[in-house]
């Protein structure tokens, strides 16, 4: 399965094709992180990590679930506090997010 | 009267596209909005333009009956007014109100036509809001469009032809799919098969997925109903129930899906009348063979109003263009009426298909009653449906939209989208009514969330109004 083995991806999605696109660096909670271009926001962070947001309520993690613009579970915040709905927005370089942390 | 005549289309799906073919073909050129930043809705979703997969790679099967859409499309975006990325999210006395790059406008229509789609039928199980759980529907497009798998170890869990497709293009595409839970029999899709018949190509289509997920080694489970998704903070198991008992999966995500269902928020706003579909079993909006809504010069196409699939919708969304042209009593091409006949004749033929389907496809028995209090059912607002029947009990709510005021289910942001079917479910289990009875929950401007605008577009209201409040 691609580049990924079970015990080093961190992320919750993995690439299976189209890998030869240019690379874009964006930043995750301040961390300089590789995205490849045409990659939403979603696939960006999810590809490093499991969460995306947190439940209003319950605080618990949460990773979009629709990925079409529907349920609304997957908006992400930029440190100048924009939100932006990460299924449905591409991102571009050095874009800075802020995720809940990874968890170790 | 083509002068003063503005026709827009919502949708640019196989529906709209048709649609948008049928009006420029008669003199036309309507506006054409898209939600999305590239035409083809979510059945021919294009990938962004630096992906360089052949579209027999991404549509399959499907891929000429897809290059078929997305280039009519192609040819005619000089001859409509094209609004990729562009959100309506209310609509009042012949105007949409849309979002576009974070400003909101209005435009005017004399003619309308709704070709709003679907998205996943949802019936929630416990943990299905830990990350790794997606939509069917989802679990697509991160292939389809992203190149991605939902995870490294993968079930699917729900029932409907995509079931079977996704799992299927996911295999194929060298992902790992551990297992398939289909809550179908296989018994029921058997019977089905005369029905099913009817539309042969789609038939063979599913028979051969079925038998692909066999030959290389994929567990299918039929009558089988996925309980709980365990995990810390993302799934690392599915507990699933059969006739035999129940049984635990190890995996890293799980798709779920249901069948799917029509988004009529749009619809609704505008005022459509609903009837309740069988086929369904949910209210969908009211129109005649041709598309007509119960709105004079408002029509609806494609599974936005009734599921009946990607090649129903490229028939009922040209249908629709060639109802309105009728209805303004433009000039008609010579073969107008027997086209439309033909049309109607098409989408006739395919209820039959649709019926087989919902005869192969079937909820897990007795789903509402199964589930238990703890179970999150509204994932915005985190109701569980022991919420949901305690409200019930104490309120006397008998409907959706009641129960939603007292509890808040299907009140977040995405208005419903996902738990309303199972709310429906629930409410009517746990008043003992018909789900016919519990109705639907009431579509509300805005219909998708959008941002606190600098310069918003509010109608001003008098004085006199003003002091009267």
């Amino acid at each position: 399965m691609s580049q990924y083995t079970a015990k080093t991806h961190k992320g919750q999605l993995v690439r299976l094709v189209e890998l030869n696109r240019k690379s874009i660096q964006i930043f995750i909670n301040g961390e300089a992180t590789e995205a490849l271009e045409g990659d939403t926001l979603l696939t960006a962070v999810l590809t490093h990590q499991k969460a995306i947001r947190q439940a209003e309520f319950s605080h618990s993690d949460r990773a979009g679930f629709c990925l079409m613009g529907a349920c609304q579970d997957c908006w992400v915040a930029t440190e100048d506090g924009t939100r932006l709905r990460s299924c449905s927005t591409l991102v571009q370089a050095n874009m800075r997010l802020v995720t809940p942390k990874a968890k170790p | 009267m083509t002068q003063s005549l503005q026709a827009v289309i919502v949708g640019a799906g196989p529906a709209g596209i048709r649609a948008a073919q049928t009006l420029v073909a008669h003199g036309l050129r309507p506006i054409v909005i898209d939600e999305s930043a590239r035409w083809g809705g979510q059945i021919y979703r294009q990938a962004p333009r630096n992906f360089t997969r052949s579209s027999k790679q991404l549509y399959g099967f499907d891929a000429t009956k897809a290059d078929a859409v997305l280039s009519t499309m192609d040819a005619l975006l000089s001859k409509v007014d094209y609004r990729p990325n562009t959100l309506v999210w209310n609509a009042e006395g012949g105007q949409l109100d849309v979002l576009f790059d974070g400003s909101t406008s209005v435009i005017d229509y004399t003619d309308l036509i709704v070709a709003t789609g679907a998205t996943d039928r949802i019936l929630p199980f416990k943990g299905w809001t830990l990350p790794g759980v997606f939509s069917m529907g989802g679990a697509q497009v991160a292939l389809k469009f992203q190149g991605c798998a939902i995870g490294q170890k993968i079930v699917f869990a729900g029932t409907g032809p995509l079931l079977y497709l996704v799992a299927y293009q996911y295999a194929k595409a060298g992902a790992n799919v551990v297992a398939v839970i289909d809550s179908s029999h296989f018994s029921q899709q058997v019977k089905a098969v005369p029905a099913l018949l009817n539309q042969a190509m789609v038939f063979a289509k599913g028979v051969y997925y079925l038998a692909w997920l066999k030959a290389h080694g994929i567990a299918i489970h039929h009558g089988a109903t996925p309980i709980e998704v365990k995990g810390a903070q993302s799934v690392e198991k599915l507990i699933w129930r059969n006739a035999q008992g129940e049984h635990q999966i190890d995996c890293d995500a799980v798709a779920t899906g249901y069948g799917l269902r029509s988004e009529s928020q749009l619809a609704d706003i505008l005022g459509c009348k609903f009837v309740f579909s069988n086929a369904e079993n949910s209210w969908i909006p009211e129109k005649d063979l041709s598309g007509r809504s119960t709105l004079q010069h408002v029509y609806l196409a494609g599974d936005g109003a009734g599921i009946q699939g990607a090649d129903a919708a490229e028939w009922a969304g040209e249908l629709a263009g060639l109802a309105l042209i009728e209805d303004r009593q433009l000039k008609q091409h010579a073969k107008h009426s027997t086209r439309s006949q033909a049309l109607a004749g098409y989408l006739q033929k395919r209820m039959t298909f649709g019926h087989g389907l919902n005869m192969a496809f079937q909820d897990p028995p007795n789903w509402a009653r199964q589930t238990t209090d703890d179970t999150v059912i509204c994932r915005c607002e985190e109701i569980t449906a022991g919420d949901i029947r305690q409200t019930a009990q104490s309120t006397g709510a008998q409907d959706l939209n009641r129960l939603k005021a007292m509890c808040r289910v299907g009140m977040g942001r995405c208005q419903g989208r996902m738990c309303g079917p199972a709310a429906a479910e629930l409410l009517a289990d746990c008043t003992q009514q018909s789900i016919v009875k519990v109705g639907r929950l009431r579509g509300q401007a805005p219909i998708k969330p959008i941002p606190f605008l600098q310069n918003p577009t509010v109608k001003t209201m008098s004085c006199d109004a003003k002091e009267d409040e």
